[in-house]
């Protein structure tokens, strides 16, 4: 068993502190949660298993890790119906055939020599490894991610919306990092990679999987926390802003409403009142943009009496000042 | 040392109702091997993405972990700071402890006698009282007591001083003592208490259900309901066998120029699970309803085609009442609007009918939660007859004993001979013996 640490891109993680700068640099804003979750993965050689809420960047999360390790990102997208064959690997029947019709001529001549029927066959018998080798071998993702050279994030992402049968054809590979293929023989992944599954809850993942898994669950994040993020991604907006429309988001998921705001609702939010010029939250405003936050229509229906207050109350907190984040700025 | 601590925080954790397999036991040490215990926040991290795997049990982890290993942090802070400073005293005796009475040495102490006595094993409040004796003695009260007789059979003055002392000293030790032992119970036998007490729950008559329990009730519903939705909610396609899907076939080789290799077989999806509720929300039979609809719409995922009807004079349709609100406030509206009225089923029955009729077909089970008191009104047991033929099951929840149908204004035995089933229920353990049975119908 290699050990992942020493030869490759996984380097990044030899620390807590590391695996939050670094996701800090490819403008994700880590907690100390997430990042031991992390660093504990790697360590243990173990996959992560995160939940959470619909858009508070599960996914994001995984894409960030490959960024800041400049390791490849392998992603599979679940769904139902998904099966090994356009999960692990699959034949190209297609070029077998094609093979076979262009070297007709030359199977002729390798069975020309034969007297009999049967050795004949058994030339044939020969040559047919040839088609089933790792050149007619289509990778899918989960092979993709054994097979490199130095080490790839893997995002299994929306676990739970593939068959229970599939999620038990996982545990092969999250708890050994190898995968069989009866025609080839068992391919073992030189450097294990680092296991990210995401997960919205839309059916309670087995024990079994969530055993061989490391849980992480993250939640919408808190003002502090929201309100870095924004400043990563817009980061020409102004504090006095950034602030009210964060407690504006934040009060809004508070509300009994069907869909809550998401992280990437409220980032782009802010991009839309950033357009529209505005330097503070006016109930009007909000009023005409908040179809950016809200998607069903009977919940901003449900919100419209309340945006008035809602609005001044964001704002008079305002005089407090701005939070103090504890989260790294980004430049 | 080391591995102690980790197992019997996991012991608590299972006592709380968390499952911990053996190999995650065996990934948390490997994971604090790597973290270490000097940080409290990091180690609380760490083994909350390892040992806790939902939600509720990351509340109950955190709840544990504070009362844990704050304990322990305590009697490991005065470990160190004992072993630096006095190290001619012994803490673990009783007459040193009296003259250096420093919360640090308390804490060591305490951490030691109940070591000694087991008290891990606590499991009921009960015994609160029996560990802190247990402690007492471990901690070596024997000999403060012999001493305190010695003092008082001198009769001086100062012995008399002496014995005051000593009874002041021995009162402060067994606070601490109990005061242990009840976060030793907290930490690991407060789980076991809940499972008691619901196992008591579950078995207790719904009609006799009080608003205290509510709370617990909606706990042990989730539960019950959590337990049939995982059994119930794979829907396995099943292959009809020999039958070709000449659309799949064909759409899936297109690749090999048509040559059929890969050959696609039709499959047969499960029914989902219709349900039609009818409910009799007056009186006494209304509490039975609350919990047999708690559970109903606790089971979104294994059931989500529900349909509600509530009636006593009047039948009317309360589903989305149900869906959109809480489930508590809504319950309360429904039985305060349509229970008061006096209790008609034929009047009821002939309303379905009229309103509703289409919401019944051959895919849903109807199920009727009522006493069959129907104020000797014309029970229509007609009606029940063409509901069934129009269903796929019809089944009756009668919340009254065998002995009582028939008896006064009961018209049970009306309705008896159109049923494909009746069953008493009295408990949760009843609701969700019929809730199982009825979901695994659908195959």
């Amino acid at each position: 068993m290699t050990n992942r640490s020493e030869n490759h891109g996984y380097d990044g993680i030899n620390s807590i502190e590391a695996v939050t700068s670094g996701l800090s640099k490819v403008g994700y804003i880590s907690t100390p949660e997430i990042s031991t979750a992390i660093y504990i993965a790697h360590h243990l050689r173990k996959p992560v298993l995160i939940e959470g809420p619909a858009g508070v960047g599960k996914t994001d999360l995984a894409v960030s890790i490959a960024k800041f390790l400049e390791l490849p990102l392998v992603r599979l997208q679940c769904y139902e119906g998904l099966d090994e064959a356009k999960a692990l690997y699959e034949w190209k029947y297609g070029k077998q055939i094609l093979y076979t019709q262009l070297l007709k001529e030359k199977l002729n001549e390798v069975i020309s020599g034969s007297g009999t029927l049967e050795s004949g066959l058994g030339k044939l018998a020969n040559l047919d490894d040839l088609f089933f080798s790792e050149q007619f071998l289509e990778p899918r993702p989960l092979l993709t991610a054994m097979r490199q050279q130095h080490g790839s994030v893997l995002l299994i992402d929306e676990v739970d919306k593939s068959d229970e049968a599939f999620e038990a054809y996982l545990l092969e590979i999250l708890s050994d990092y190898q995968v069989t293929v009866p025609e080839i023989g068992t391919i073992t992944a030189q450097i294990p990679p680092l296991v990210v599954l995401t997960s919205n809850n839309i059916r309670d993942l087995g024990d079994a999987l969530k055993r061989r898994c490391l849980h992480l669950h993250i939640d919408f994040p808190e003002a502090s926390r929201e309100q870095a993020i924004v400043r990563a991604r817009v980061p020409n907006i102004s504090e006095t802003l950034l602030s009210q429309l964060v407690r504006f988001v934040q009060s809004l998921r508070d509300k009994n409403v069907r869909k809550k705001p998401s992280i990437a609702e409220t980032v782009d939010w802010a991009r839309t009142l950033l357009l529209m010029h505005s330097t503070e939250l006016d109930p009007k405003v909000v009023r005409e943009t908040l179809n950016v936050l809200l998607k069903h229509e009977s919940d901003i229906e449900s919100v419209e009496k309340d945006i008035h207050s809602m609005v001044m109350q964001s704002v008079n907190q305002n005089a407090e000042g701005r939070l103090s984040s504890g989260y790294p700025d980004i430049e | 040392m080391a591995e102690r601590i980790l197992t019997d925080f996991i012991r608590a954790l299972r006592s709380a109702d968390v499952r911990v397999s053996t190999s995650e036991t065996i990934d948390s040490a490997k994971a604090v091997a790597v973290i270490g215990y000097n940080d409290r926040e990091r180690l609380a991290n760490t083994l909350r993405c390892v040992l806790a795997k939902t939600p509720e049990e990351k509340i109950t982890f955190n709840r544990l972990f504070e009362l844990y290993f704050s304990r322990k942090k305590q009697s490991h802070d005065c470990e160190t700071n004992y072993n630096q400073d006095n190290d001619d005293t012994d803490p673990f005796n009783i007459m040193d402890l009296l003259d250096n009475p420093s919360d640090a040495n308390y804490a060591l102490a305490m951490e030691h006698a109940g070591e000694e006595v087991g008290i891990e094993n606590i499991r009921f409040s009960t015994q609160v009282p029996y560990y802190a004796r247990q402690m007492m003695r471990a901690l070596g009260v024997e000999e403060l007591e012999t001493k305190m007789m010695e003092a008082f059979s001198q009769k001086s003055q100062e012995s008399e001083q002496e014995a005051q002392r000593l009874i002041e000293g021995r009162q402060k030790i067994q606070r601490k003592a109990s005061e242990h032992v009840k976060r030793a119970f907290e930490t690991f036998g407060a789980g076991a208490t809940e499972r008691f007490r619901n196992d008591i729950l579950s078995e207790k008559r719904l009609s006799q259900m009080d608003s205290h329990d509510l709370a617990r009730m909606r706990r042990l519903v989730d539960r019950i309901a959590k337990k049939l939705v995982a059994k119930h909610s794979r829907r396995l396609k099943r292959n009809r066998r020999g039958i070709l899907d000449v659309r799949k076939t064909l759409r899936s080789n297109a690749g090999f120029g048509g040559t059929p290799f890969d050959l696609r077989w039709k499959t047969k999806k499960k029914d989902k699970p219709r349900i039609v509720t009818i409910c009799d929300v007056s009186g006494s039979v209304a509490r039975v309803v609350r919990f047999f609809l708690m559970l109903v719409y606790s089971l979104k995922e294994a059931a989500p085609d529900v349909e509600t009807f509530a009636f006593s004079g009047r039948l009317e349709d309360v589903g989305s009442t149900l869906k959109s609100q809480d489930f508590t406030p809504a319950m309360d509206r429904i039985i305060n609007s349509i229970g008061v009225s006096s209790t008609d089923y034929g009047q009821s029955l002939s309303d379905l009918k009229t309103d509703y009729w289409n919401k019944i077909d051959r895919r849903s089970t109807v199920i009727v939660l009522g006493d069959g008191r129907s104020n000797y009104g014309d029970p229509r047991s007609d009606l029940i007859a063409e509901a069934k033929s129009r269903s796929k099951r019809l089944i009756w929840l009668c919340p009254e004993p065998e002995s009582l149908w028939g008896t006064g204004d009961s018209a049970i035995p009306q309705y008896l001979p159109h049923l494909n089933k009746i069953v008493q229920v009295s408990t949760v353990n009843d609701l969700e013996r019929v809730i199982d049975e009825v979901l695994a119908s659908y195959v």
